[in-house]
């Protein structure tokens, strides 16, 4: 489409950032990225999403629109190719639960897991074993949540695929083994090797680098 | 089309919540369509169904939307699949942008109301003064969106309304317990929740505000808050 203005307000090292420059590369969408110091933010971050001021953000001919899984069906609805939620409405259904129980439950629980207290680790591990047992149950004999290929709850599942392996990497720790999740464990291992995904993730090392200085900032206080 | 008509070989099942608004987002929904499901009303406090189990095992929680024995779960989820899969009339707009600002406010309204009104009354003192100062620009929030429009969704009753509507069934209690009223902070939302609760699909669905905040008392006095 001619005269198409698309932009999105993004942050490389951010997993929800990430599923939308996903989406829109899935699709063959031209977009200019515009990074957002989450310290400082800008005005037009501020005056698109003023009731969460959070990236990312998507502006398309100039009409905002947040939250990464809105984005994504947005996305999904505007323009034709790579089809990111199925045609049949009971599968949306079950992607659309799957991908806000990953966005609602998942990542939380896998996040303060990480990087909580000694006091609060026992009671935060055993929430995070628990969902990715669930998510364990769901990745048996599937190659993707979305099958053979990938759809909307692997986009939203980057977190799982990439940034979890990352962060713990970075801070030393391992929560969950391959022999009590072998599922989970082959699936971060196709979803880096996936086309559709692969060259869209941010660098490893750099990644890594990024929460290394995190896990520095934290601690020097 | 007449209900008998539309629901023609097809088995609706709702695993439900007298009380739950979420539960009551899908009646309203179903209504709107034309349809109405068999309602297993849910004993929440004496024990979950198997059926409530089994159908929804991530969460086990109502509401359940059993489609010929399929479940589908989540209650804006369950919205979005009776309108994709009963398409008139449509409950989404059509235009994709107003469709993706409908989605935006339907998980606003999911993120924050439910749960800072659950605040008001589960708390007293300073905690209560907070939660209540919250809930205030929440609905401050949604007044804002609402504007001078005659429902959340434009000129006709649609998505949005279905996803908020219910949840003002339990306004009076946090009025109650909180000791203040959203009319004082949002006459617009206020004059919309009059608008929306003359319709039939909601007048039939909605249990009474008093039976509601008798319901939030005994809850209160099961979590030993006076």
């Amino acid at each position: 489409m001619a005269n198409e203005e698309v932009k999105l307000l993004g942050a490389w090292a951010s997993p929800f950032s990430c599923r939308v420059e996903n989406a829109l590369k899935l699709k063959g969408v031209k977009y200019e990225f515009i990074e957002e110091d989450l310290q400082n933010k800008s005005p037009l971050l501020l005056q698109s999403n003023p009731v969460h001021k959070k990236i990312p953000v998507l502006i398309h001919n100039g009409k905002p629109i947040a939250e990464s899984l809105v984005i994504i069906e947005y996305i999904d609805e505007t323009w034709d190719g790579y089809p990111i939620l199925p045609k049949d409405p009971y599968e949306r259904a079950v992607a659309r639960f799957w991908a806000k129980f990953l966005d609602e439950k998942c990542l939380p629980a896998l996040w303060k897991a990480c990087w909580c207290t000694e006091e609060e680790k026992e009671k935060n591990v055993e929430e995070a074993l628990g969902v990715l047992k669930i998510l364990e149950n769901e990745l048996k004999n599937k190659k993707f949540f979305g099958g053979n290929t990938i759809n909307m709850v692997d986009i939203a599942a980057n977190f799982i695929g990439y940034w979890f392996g990352v962060v713990q990497e970075a801070l030393g720790i391992k929560l969950a083994n391959a022999e009590s999740f072998p599922a989970l464990h082959n699936y971060m291992n196709e979803y880096v090797k996936c086309s559709h995904i692969k060259e869209h993730l941010p660098p490893r090392e750099k990644l890594v680098g990024f929460f290394r200085a995190r896990v520095q900032a934290t601690s020097s206080s | 089309q007449n209900i008998r008509e539309r629901m023609a070989g097809e088995q609706l099942v709702l695993l439900d919540f007298w009380a739950s608004p979420f539960c009551n987002r899908v009646k309203i929904a179903l209504a709107e369509k034309g349809l109405k499901a068999r309602e297993r009303e849910e004993d929440l406090f004496g024990g979950k169904s198997e059926l409530l189990l089994k159908s929804n095992p991530v969460h086990q929680k109502v509401p359940v939307f059993l489609h010929n024995g399929k479940p589908v779960c989540e209650s804006t989820n369950i919205v979005t699949y009776i309108d994709e899969t009963w398409t008139s009339p449509p409950l989404l707009p059509t235009c994709t942008y107003e469709r993706a600002r409908a989605r935006f406010w339907a998980d606003f309204i999911d993120k924050k109301l439910f749960d800072t009104g659950g605040n008001i009354w589960r708390s007293t003192g300073q905690e209560q003064e907070a939660a209540t100062k919250d809930f205030i620009q929440i609905v401050k929030l949604l007044e804002g969106t609402l504007g001078d429009k005659e429902f959340l969704s434009g000129d006709k009753f649609g998505f949005i309304d279905i996803i908020l509507i219910p949840l003002t069934s339990w306004f009076y209690a946090y009025e109650t317990f909180g000791g203040f009223k959203v009319e004082d902070h949002c006459p617009k939302l206020s004059a919309w929740i009059k608008r929306c609760s003359e319709r039939e699909s909601v007048a039939k669905v909605l249990p009474c505000p008093q039976k509601v905040c008798e319901l939030v008392g005994m809850m209160r006095k099961m979590n030993g808050i006076e």
